[in-house]
């Protein structure tokens, strides 16, 4: 039997797989495809304090093995996660990571204060880096400081985890992973979804509703890759990885550049079931390569 | 819902463009609706990349019909199956018509490939209720009467039926029927929906209405086809998992 248990802090992932915020919405679809006792975790779709409606159709459109997206954060808000959802999640053996998203300092740490007292969820995610929003999201992920003082702020209201969510859309993430090093987050998930627009030549016209929005699926993988293996080589911080994963070997690929973890994300979409029938295939490769655990691949790579 | 491998048994042309694909799946067969639908994997491989979405055309035992035209690169795709191939369906999903409505006439309003699902909502009907269907396109190639009856045409150029719009064919034809015992089924382009929506408002007759949007994964979890709810304007509903059949009183076309 091989051993497929991650750790990121305190924290023990049955196995590396996690679903991505904003692929799974708060679980309760997705779980009548996938087993989520199966899987190292599940994050949540983004949270603000008060709900959000999110933004008018057109919201997605794919492009070359790839889709864009711009959704707007719809979300129902923490109160009503905290009553109704976290109820449905707790009947599953999984980790819960709250994904948050706020336009001022003062509301992620709001949104904080209002969930850590909630003892199903194992970590938050920061979401600095939606492309979406007016307000707040990318702003804030392009920012240095304003990641440092994110992060100090709401490490400093709760004893959980704080994961903090990089953007591709910088020059250099890895300034941006030392930052939440330094400022006491405990990991970095990247990336978030790639700015991006597409345009229908017969009216001239975006074909989303924002004009803009972030490219994923597999399309973005190798940019994901070189950004993971880039934090990797500069700052000693666990890296959960995202971006374009499709296959078990996929989740290989990302852990040998240094992820701990990884984020399933757009193909949720396409195969609800793909979490879960990975998880199999993870085992058979350990047994081929003759590794006793899977998290000696981790940062494995030869250059 | 399931997740399966359909297998094309027959494939049809029926005008230029315009494919009928007959596939068996036990699971999708018995247990989908007239108005639900199915998510299609177009490939295998990562282009197309997502599933394309399908109203159930018509079902026969276990074996369920789609009727799509070529419109991009998934139904290219798609229309290029051969017979004994397997296709990678997801279904069924949504909500569809209302079956157990009590009218006694009920008017099948379809714009183009619109009239896709209603071949299916004929056959269950059929039984229960008159049934009177209008049709329009822009031309007599668009116009598919695959499993309909009573029919009705308009066409924009005047190549079939009446010359001009579906709407206004059917504002010329409602006194015919009796209102208080009419139900209206539509599928078809946004303006159409609008203007019928429009006229059964007026017309004070029961009107329900399948929408279509551009959506990912079909079952609530991309949050990608949102529709303004006629009842709270800081609420949207989802196409997919709310719809993709809406009573037109509860949605803003």
């Amino acid at each position: 039997m091989k051993n497929l248990s991650v750790k990121i802090g305190d924290l023990v992932f049955r196995n590396p797989i996690l679903l991505a915020s904003g692929t799974v919405g708060y679980g309760n679809e997705i779980s009548e495809f996938t087993d989520l006792n199966k899987i190292g975790g599940i994050v949540t779709k983004s949270l603000s304090l008060k709900p959000r409606k999110g933004n008018p159709p057109p919201r997605v459109v794919e492009t070359a093995s790839g889709m864009l997206n711009a959704i707007g954060l719809a979300n129902v808000g923490v109160e009503e996660f905290a009553k109704n959802k976290i109820p449905y999640l707790k009947k599953y053996d999984t980790h819960l990571i709250c994904n948050i998203a706020a336009s001022s300092v003062e509301e992620y740490v709001e949104c904080t204060k209002i969930l850590t007292g909630e003892e199903k969820i194992s970590a938050f995610e920061i979401n600095v880096s939606c492309p979406n929003v007016k307000d707040g999201g990318l702003e804030f992920g392009n920012n240095l400081s304003a990641v440092a003082k994110i992060t100090e702020s709401v490490k400093a209201v709760t004893n959980k985890p704080i994961i903090i969510k990089l953007s591709p859309n910088v020059a250099k993430i890895s300034e941006f992973a030392k930052v939440v090093k330094d400022s006491g987050g405990d990991a970095v998930s990247a990336i978030n979804t790639l700015v991006g627009t597409a345009f229908n030549i017969r009216t001239r016209k975006p074909k989303l509703f924002n004009v803009r929005g972030g490219l994923s699926g597999p399309a973005i993988k190798p940019v994901a890759l070189a950004k993971v293996l880039e934090i990797r080589s500069k700052v000693d911080i666990p890296i959960i990885g995202i971006g374009g994963i499709t296959s078990w070997q996929d989740v290989i690929e990302f852990m040998i550049v240094g992820a701990t973890a990884v984020q399933l994300g757009t193909i949720n979409f396409i195969n609800p079931k793909a979490s879960e029938l990975m998880i199999k295939e993870l085992e058979q490769f350990l047994i081929e390569e003759n590794f006793n655990n899977i998290s000696e691949l981790i940062g494995s790579y030869i250059i | 819902m399931f997740i399966t491998d359909a297998i094309v048994e027959n494939k049809t042309e029926l005008e230029n463009q315009i494919f009928l694909l007959k596939l068996y799946s036990p699971e999708i067969s018995r247990n989908i609706k007239p108005g639900q639908f199915i998510n299609i994997r177009a490939s295998e491989n990562n282009f197309p990349l997502l599933r394309r979405p399908f109203s159930v055309c018509d079902v026969e035992g276990d074996y369920f019909f789609v009727m799509f035209k070529i419109y991009g690169e998934g139904t290219l795709y798609i229309s290029r199956k051969q017979n004994g191939e397997k296709i990678n369906v997801l279904g069924p999903l949504g909500n569809g018509f209302n079956l157990n409505d009590n009218s006694k006439t009920a008017l099948l309003v379809a714009g183009g490939m619109g009239s896709a699902p209603f071949s299916f909502l004929t056959k269950i009907f059929s039984d229960k209720k008159e049934i009177h269907t209008f049709i329009g396109g822009r031309s007599s190639h668009d116009v598919i009467q695959y499993g309909l009856k009573n029919i009705y045409i308009s066409t924009d150029d005047g190549s079939l039926g009446f010359k001009g719009n579906v709407i206004e064919l059917l504002k010329n034809k409602i006194n015919n029927f009796d209102k208080s015992e009419l139900k209206i089924f539509a599928c078809g382009p946004t303006p159409m929906l609008k203007a019928l929506k429009e006229f059964a408002l007026n017309e004070k007759i029961e009107c329900e209405v399948s929408t279509e949007c551009g959506m990912a994964c079909g079952f609530g979890i991309c949050q990608g086809c949102p529709i303004q709810s006629a009842n709270d304007e800081n609420k949207f509903l989802l196409v997919c998992k709310d719809g993709p059949v809406f009573n037109v009183k509860d949605i803003i076309i």
